[in-house]
C-alpha cells in the first residue's frame, strides 16, 4: 500500500467516527448541545496544533543545526598539508 | 567467520573538480593505508575542460593505477548514469558513494566501515541531522529549507533514516546493483527514491553524523528548480511508494 493510501485511509477512518459521531449515527443521544459544539470544532483544533506542533518542531532544529567551524577549519588545515605533501611527490597543481 | 576480504571502491564523480580532486584523493588514500582497508578510488569524470583529468592522471601517477582509476565519459550525461558507470568498473564488495566538492569529508569513511560491520548493515548513511551531524557555511534561509524540506519528507514517507538527500554513503555492492536497477528518479530525488526503495526490499540502514562543509572551491552543479524538483519528486515517492 502506498503512503498516500496509507494516509488516505487513516482520514477517512477518523472522519468517519466524526461523522458518526456528529450525526449521532451510533444513537447514543447522550451528549449534551455544549458537547457537539467542542466536537463541530474539533478537526479545525487539531489541524492548528498540527500546524504549531510542525512550525515547533522545525523552529526547534533549525535553532538547533549544528554550525561545523570546527570541522571547516579542520578541512583548511588539512588543504594545506594534502598540497605540501602532494607537491613534494612531485604534482603539479 | 571465515568472511571473505572486504574491499571498499569509492565512487568519485566529477565536473569540473581540479582543485578539490587531489584533496579528495589524498584525505582517503592516507586514512585507508592507516587503517589498511583495502581500496580503490575511481573517478568518473564526465568530460570536464578544466583540466579534471589531467589531474587525475597526475594522481595514478603518484598512488599507482591499481588504486586510483579513472574512468572517464565524453560528456556530461549526470550523477545517476555516472555511478552505474563507475560501479561497473568496481571490484570491491563495498562501495562509497561521496561527492568529489570536499564537503563530504573522507575521515568519516572509517566511521562508515565500523558502523557497517557493528551493524552488518547493507547501507550505511552519512546524516547531518543527527548527532554531531551538522553542517558549515550554509545561511540561514538555506538551513531552514533544508530543515522543513527533511519534516515533510519525514513525515509524509516515514523512511527510517533521518538524512534522504545526502549523497555520502556506504552500500553493499549487490544492494546498490539492485537499487540502481530500481530507481528512476534524478537529482536530490534520486537519493531519497533509494533509501525509500531499500526500506522495501527489508535491506538494513545504519547511519553515521556527518559534518558537511560547503563547497570550497568551484561551482555548484545543482540549481535552478531545485525546490519545486524535490517536492515533485516527494509527491511522486509519497504517492507510488
Ligand atoms: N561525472 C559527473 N559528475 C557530476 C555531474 N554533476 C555533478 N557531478 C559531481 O557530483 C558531485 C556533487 O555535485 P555538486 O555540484 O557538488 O552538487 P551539490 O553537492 O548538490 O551542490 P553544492 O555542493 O551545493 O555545490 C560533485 O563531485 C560533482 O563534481 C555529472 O553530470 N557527471
Ligand atoms: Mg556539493
Amino acid at each position: 500500500m502506498t503512503k498516500l493510501l496509507q494516509w488516505l485511509g487513516s482520514l477517512a477512518l477518523l472522519g468517519g467516527i466524526w461523522a458518526a459521531l456528529m450525526l449521532d449515527l451510533v444513537g447514543l443521544h447522550a451528549f449534551s448541545p455544549s458537547w457537539y459544539q467542542v466536537l463541530w470544532a474539533l478537526p479545525t483544533y487539531l489541524l492548528v496544533t498540527l500546524g504549531c506542533y510542525s512550525l515547533g518542531v522545525v523552529g526547534y532544529r533549525l535553532a538547533t543545526f549544528n554550525d561545523c567551524q570546527a570541522a571547516s577549519l579542520e578541512l583548511q588545515a588539512q588543504i594545506r598539508e594534502a598540497r605540501a605533501d602532494l607537491a613534494r611527490r612531485g604534482m603539479k597543481f | 567467520m571465515a568472511s571473505a576480504a572486504r574491499k571498499y571502491s569509492v565512487l568519485l564523480p566529477t565536473y569540473n573538480e581540479r582543485e578539490n580532486l587531489p584533496l579528495v584523493v589524498w584525505l582517503p588514500v592516507r586514512s585507508f593505508e592507516e587503517s589498511g582497508n583495502e581500496f580503490e578510488i575511481i573517478i568518473i569524470d564526465d568530460g570536464s575542460p578544466d583540466g579534471t583529468q589531467e589531474v587525475a592522471e597526475q594522481l595514478i601517477k603518484i598512488y599507482g593505477s591499481d588504486k586510483i582509476l579513472l574512468r572517464p565519459r565524453a560528456k556530461k550525461l549526470g550523477l545517476g548514469t555516472a555511478y552505474i558507470h563507475g560501479m561497473k568498473h568496481a571490484t570491491g564488495n563495498f562501495i562509497i558513494i561521496m561527492d568529489a566538492d570536499l564537503s563530504h569529508h573522507p575521515k568519516f569513511i572509517p566511521e562508515f566501515i565500523k558502523t557497517q560491520k557493528e551493524g552488518s548493515f547493507d547501507i550505511v548513511s552519512g546524516t547531518r541531522y543527527k548527532g554531531n551531524g551538522g553542517v558549515h557555511g550554509w545561511d540561514l534561509k538555506r538551513k531552514l529549507i533544508s530543515r522543513g524540506a527533511n519534516f515533510l519528507t519525514q513525515v509524509l514517507l516515514r523512511p527510517g533514516a533521518s538524512d534522504l538527500t545526502g549523497s555520502f554513503r556506504l552500500y553493499r555492492k549487490e544492494v546498490l546493483q539492485k537499487l540502481m536497477e530500481k530507481c528512476v528518479s534524478k537529482g536530490y530525488v534520486f537519493q531519497m527514491e533509494m533509501i525509500v526503495r531499500a526500506r522495501q526490499l527489508g535491506y538494513s540502514i545504519g547511519e553515521v553524523p556527518i559534518s558537511f562543509v560547503d563547497r570550497v572551491y568551484g561551482e555548484s552543479k545543482l540549481g535552478g528548480n531545485e525546490i519545486v524538483s524535490f517536492l515533485k519528486g516527494l509527491l511522486t515517492l509519497f504517492a507510488t511508494t
